[in-house]
């Protein structure tokens, strides 16, 4: 193109301020103010892993068990895993437990404020939380794999809470699935 | 406050190297400057006698490429007649009538071979002298790249300073869930798309030479770290360890990649050879390690680490050992990158919310926050340390920006594309 056009004006900034939890200093704070997905069943510790020999097909996709359940939701800037979340990531372990060939992969996920790589790396952190429970349970530590997509792939597109509260979040996937 | 805008609108054909078909798009970019206070240098950039009907006007590009610094103020020709082309033409009280300081003329000639001969002159209006005075033979379509050389000369005549005309820049575009990492010039324009990928890349970055790019790829479904020729356009994935492979950088020699990889637990910095091989582990923290960046002098790595709690900037030296911390402000200082004097970093810095983009000035500690975005990110330095470029979001898109080190000039580079992302600005030409 060979046109240059001159003009007066300047450049603003879109404001598109948001608000934002306090920030405390420390890196693994459990604010406690955010909105959180509902994991829409996965509050409760009653499920066993006998429960899954009943079901017809595979209890990782039947929506009546626990593990079709697979998100695990952060507050900002935290990696901790709230307890709503934890009997569900106790019942993957256990499915893990008794199926030795299962292997996972946990991806964790930012939304999307702040520096991409270090997103990268607190996602990761966010699998490796996660995957912790699971060890701990007596998940070998080799058949967990911990990668993350920071802030690359949200499933939420907006700019604001909601939709970040849906990005903080670390996601449980089995091999072959 | 003298505020003023240049827009130039830059076609960019996507030269799709593998994907040509997945590619037939074009992308406009679109480049706004402001600068505040601080002298500009007028100058009249004479139309050159025989570009009219050439397929490029060089004196355009020559006048678009030194107003974008923000350095320079085009002074208007319009009215001197003739238009001086030779030196015996040039009548100096014309321009100093226009307070014009510096005086550019020249011509286009066939040069034979269908190739043409591009001679320019750059003249001091004051002293009636002449600065400088070069002449290229180059075929038709290089008339643009010859136009950039020639701002090069005059840039560094009348500022001290080596210009970065000639220089390339990459970026990703996303548009949806289409990923592509472009190279384009400075200035935006020959946007070429050299990968395209339905998963995410992150993190271009220039090895020394130009000669190749190592980046981030989620083509197999986690971030691995790949270098690509632009000459061949051939790719050598160099880290898919277990985990993370992410944040590369290149040493100052091109023979090593600093890289962030959680092949042992959380992301530490390790060293591998550029053409992949073992991983040298050089940071030992229980915390996160990340974003390393090597000072021009080869000695140091900057870093991003939270191990005081909240993530800063920190160096250690390049083959690993005791961590120094450099940051202090503030509960988030991440993603350092070293001016190419080795004098400054530029990273993010979060305040109230806000991330901006931030220098510290190393021998004096001394912190100056450069950009008032929301979420500015990925700081890159011109190698004449000049500009900073930056991505910035702009009405919830990713949109690239520059700024200079001093604060003062600012441009924005807008693109239709989707979202542009992950700046990284290549090194001088090597020719």
């Amino acid at each position: 193109m060979k046109n240059i056009a001159l003009y007066l004006g300047l450049a603003v900034l879109a404001a598109a301020c948001s608000s934002e939890p306090a920030k405390n200093e420390a890196q693994v704070t459990d604010h406690g103010t955010t909105s959180t997905p509902s994991t829409g069943g996965g509050t409760g510790s009653t499920t066993r892993p006998a429960e899954n020999a009943n079901v017809q097909g595979n209890p990782l996709r039947d929506p009546n068990s626990i593990l079709s359940k697979r998100s695990v939701y952060f507050d900002f800037d935290s990696n901790v895993v709230k307890d709503e979340f934890r009997g569900m990531v106790q019942a993957h372990a256990r499915y893990m437990v008794d199926h030795r060939d299962a292997r996972a992969r946990i991806e964790g996920n930012c939304d999307e404020r702040g520096s991409r790589e270090y997103n990268l790396a607190l996602g990761q952190r966010r699998a490796e939380a996660v995957k912790k429970i699971m060890t701990v349970l007596g998940v070998q530590d080799g058949r967990i794999e911990t990668t993350s997509y920071g802030e690359e792939k949200p499933v939420a597109m907006g700019h604001d809470e909601a939709a970040w509260a849906k990005n903080r979040r670390a996601d449980i996937k089995y091999a072959g699935e | 406050m003298n505020a003023r805008s240049i827009t130039a609108i830059a076609r960019s054909l996507l030269l799709g190297l593998a994907l040509a078909a997945a590619m037939a798009a074009r992308a406009q970019l679109t480049i706004d400057i402001t600068t505040s206070g601080g002298r500009q240098i007028p100058i009249a950039i004479v139309p050159m006698a025989g570009e009219a009907s050439q397929p490029q006007s060089v004196s355009e590009v020559v006048g678009a490429d030194l107003s974008r610094t923000g350095l320079f103020r085009l002074v208007n020709a319009a009215g001197v007649s003739p238009l001086p082309t030779e030196p015996s033409q040039v009548n100096f009280p014309d321009w100093s009538a226009r307070n014009a300081e510096a005086l550019v003329i020249g011509k286009i000639d066939p040069a034979g071979d269908g190739r043409v001969e591009v001679r320019f002159r750059l003249f001091d209006v004051q002293k009636q002298g002449q600065l400088a005075s070069y002449s290229y033979v180059v075929a038709p379509a290089q008339l643009r790249a010859t136009a950039h050389r020639i701002a090069d000369v005059i840039y560094e005549k009348l500022t001290g300073d080596k210009g970065v005309f000639s220089t390339k820049i990459s970026y990703v575009v996303k548009r949806g869930t289409r990923y592509e990492l472009q190279v384009a010039d400075a200035d935006g324009f020959n946007a070429q798309s050299i990968l395209a990928s339905n998963e995410p890349i992150m993190s271009p970055s220039w090895s020394p030479d130009g000669s190749r790019i190592a980046y981030v790829s989620f083509d197999q479904k986690k971030p691995m770290v790949v270098v690509q020729s632009l000459a061949q356009g051939t790719t050598k994935v160099v880290a898919n360890f277990r985990g993370n492979n992410s944040a590369p950088a290149w040493s100052p020699d091109g023979r090593f990649l600093a890289v962030a990889l959680s092949k042992d637990g959380l992301t530490q910095i390790y060293r591998i050879p550029a053409t992949g091989g073992p991983a040298q582990r050089l940071t030992d923290s229980t915390d996160i390690d990340t974003q390393p960046a090597f000072s021009p002098d080869g000695q140091w790595i900057a870093f991003t680490s939270d191990r005081g709690g909240s993530p800063q900037v920190y160096r250690m030296p390049a083959s690993g050992g005791p961590a120094q911390r450099l940051t202090f402000e503030g509960s988030y200082n991440v993603g350092p990158r070293y001016s190419p004097d080795g004098r400054f970093l530029a990273f993010v810095q979060r305040d109230g919310g806000r991330y901006r983009i931030a220098t510290l000035e190393l021998s004096t500690g001394q912190v100056q926050v450069l950009t008032d975005g929301t979420l500015d990110d990925s700081p890159s330095f011109a190698p004449n340390g000049k500009m900073i470029l930056y991505e910035a979001q702009v009405g919830g898109h990713g949109q690239l920006a520059a700024v200079s080190g001093d604060g003062r000039v600012r441009q924005r580079l807008t693109s239709s594309a989707g979202d542009v992302q992950d700046p990284a600005w290549g090194p001088m030409p090597t020719n």
